[in-house]
């Protein structure tokens, strides 16, 4: 049996390509949380705003995405607009935008929920002091939201990375088409390969995930003792 | 846009819809059924059956529903357990939403307060009645945004069941695709989830507005 896993997963080359495909993964994960932050705190500042026609389209724009899923706006994306346009898309790309679109919807809304749990005393004192809107929301609202954020922030980046799989669909070499490629080829002379490959990418992402959703579990209990 | 187009294809994707219904609605309400036994176990903290609770909502919440179907699929049968690609679908949901569900059940029953769960007792109301008037009511109100919220979830996941080999809506529109209707097929895929799970999300935030009881479930 240790013949066997060994073979499924360590031969050749094939652990260093799991690892390759693992690494992919959680790049695309990455890039796609950092920019989703980067994007959502605007957003979200702006959706808590008093204008009634940003609050409507961005209503609207995260109902859409909730309600979609990520698969099949990664099917449009990926095969609708490298079609239609002169650029060609890379799936690459497109997974980064898609992964974001969905991130800066939850991220908004994160954050909208975050700074309007902050007392409006806190607004009008900064302006009392005659802060600018910018000044008020960066220096006062956002340092005391980010605590409330934080366990939130920390759920989506595990749950990017539960989502990342999906890339498989548009023809990324990610962790699971290096597996299946794994499981065809050694998967001939041993009948057990798919049970090690798949169980092994199975561990990997619990791996990887359960020990963030603590993290996230223990932020939370910490934010609400505090 | 070419109408004949939708005519043609119109019954595939019926068909494919129909198929993700089905296999939502199953995921769905064995999901609930599991996420309340393993609630129950933790609600009244009985031995050892909770430490496997633990370690099993632990682990569905942790891994993709795709890597599950995999395993279900591809892994399985080398252990001698054929499962055919509907029941891996609705195995697979319901080992996923069981968790989730089970912490959506966890998180209501938990939020009654224990001068509640007293009073009633001290009313002389049984271990029944007191789950049936006391506890469910406000513990649903709590439990419900978050119930809604795992079920939109189960059913946007189904979008992966095309790996177990069914011809669900991603399939349908895969196939049509390779005949170069990329954009028409794929606004079909777009309006069908719509038309999917549009009700559902609208169904739910009426419900949630009229489990809100006076003063309680804020």
């Amino acid at each position: 049996m240790l013949d066997s896993v060994h073979n499924a997963l360590f031969a050749g080359e094939n652990f260093r390509r799991l690892m390759e495909g693992l690494g992919l993964t959680l790049w695309i994960s990455f890039l796609s949380v950092v920019l989703s932050i980067a994007l959502g705190i605007p957003a979200g500042l702006l959706m808590s705003s008093k204008n009634k026609f940003l609050r409507g389209f961005f209503r609207l724009y995260l109902e859409f995405i909730r309600v979609m899923p990520i698969l099949v706006l990664l099917f449009f994306f990926y095969y609708t607009l490298s079609r239609y346009s002169a650029i060609n898309l890379s799936p690459f790309f497109v997974s980064v935008m898609v992964f974001t679109m969905w991130g800066v919807a939850e991220m908004a809304d994160l954050v909208r929920a975050a700074v309007t749990s902050i007392p409006a005393h806190q607004r009008e004192s900064g302006r009392a002091l005659g802060l600018s809107e910018l000044q008020i929301n960066f220096l006062i609202i956002l340092p005391q939201a980010i605590r409330r954020l934080l366990p939130g922030v920390i759920n989506l980046t595990t749950r990017m990375i539960k989502t990342t799989p999906f890339v498989f669909f548009i023809n990324m070499v990610d962790l699971f088409k290096v597996g299946q490629q794994i499981v065809e080829v050694s998967g001939m002379r041993d009948r057990m390969a798919s049970v090690w490959v798949y169980g092994f990418i199975f561990i990997l992402f619990f791996v990887i995930c359960y020990p963030i959703s603590l993290f996230s579990r223990y932020l939370e209990n910490k934010y609400q003792s505090a | 846009m070419d109408t004949s187009f939708i005519s043609q294809s119109l019954p595939l994707f019926a068909k494919a819809t129909w198929l993700t219904l089905v296999l939502s609605f199953f995921g769905v309400v064995f999901s609930i059924v599991v996420g309340t036994f393993c609630a129950i176990i933790n609600f009244y903290k009985i031995p050892v059956l909770r430490r496997i609770v633990y370690a099993y909502i632990e682990v569905a919440r942790n891994t993709p529903l795709i890597v599950q179907l995999f395993f279900l699929y591809y892994a399985l049968p080398r252990l001698g357990m054929v499962l055919d690609g509907k029941t891996c679908a609705v195995v697979g949901l319901t080992f996923l939403g069981g968790a989730y569900m089970a912490e959506a059940i966890r998180s209501g029953l938990q939020s009654v307060g224990r001068t509640q769960i007293e009073t009633g007792m001290s009313l002389g109301f049984g271990k029944i009645k007191l789950m049936r008037y006391i506890i469910i009511p406000q513990a649903l109100a709590v439990a419900l945004p978050v119930i809604s919220a795992t079920t939109i979830f189960l059913m946007k996941e189904t979008s992966v069941v095309s790996i177990v080999a069914l011809h669900d809506l991603l399939y349908v529109a895969k196939d049509l695709l390779k005949e170069g209707h990329a954009l028409q097929s794929n606004l079909m895929l777009v309006v069908c989830y719509l038309i999917l799970i549009l009700p559902v999300s609208l169904g739910f935030s009426y419900l949630e507005r009229r489990s809100r009881f006076a003063g309680f479930g804020a």
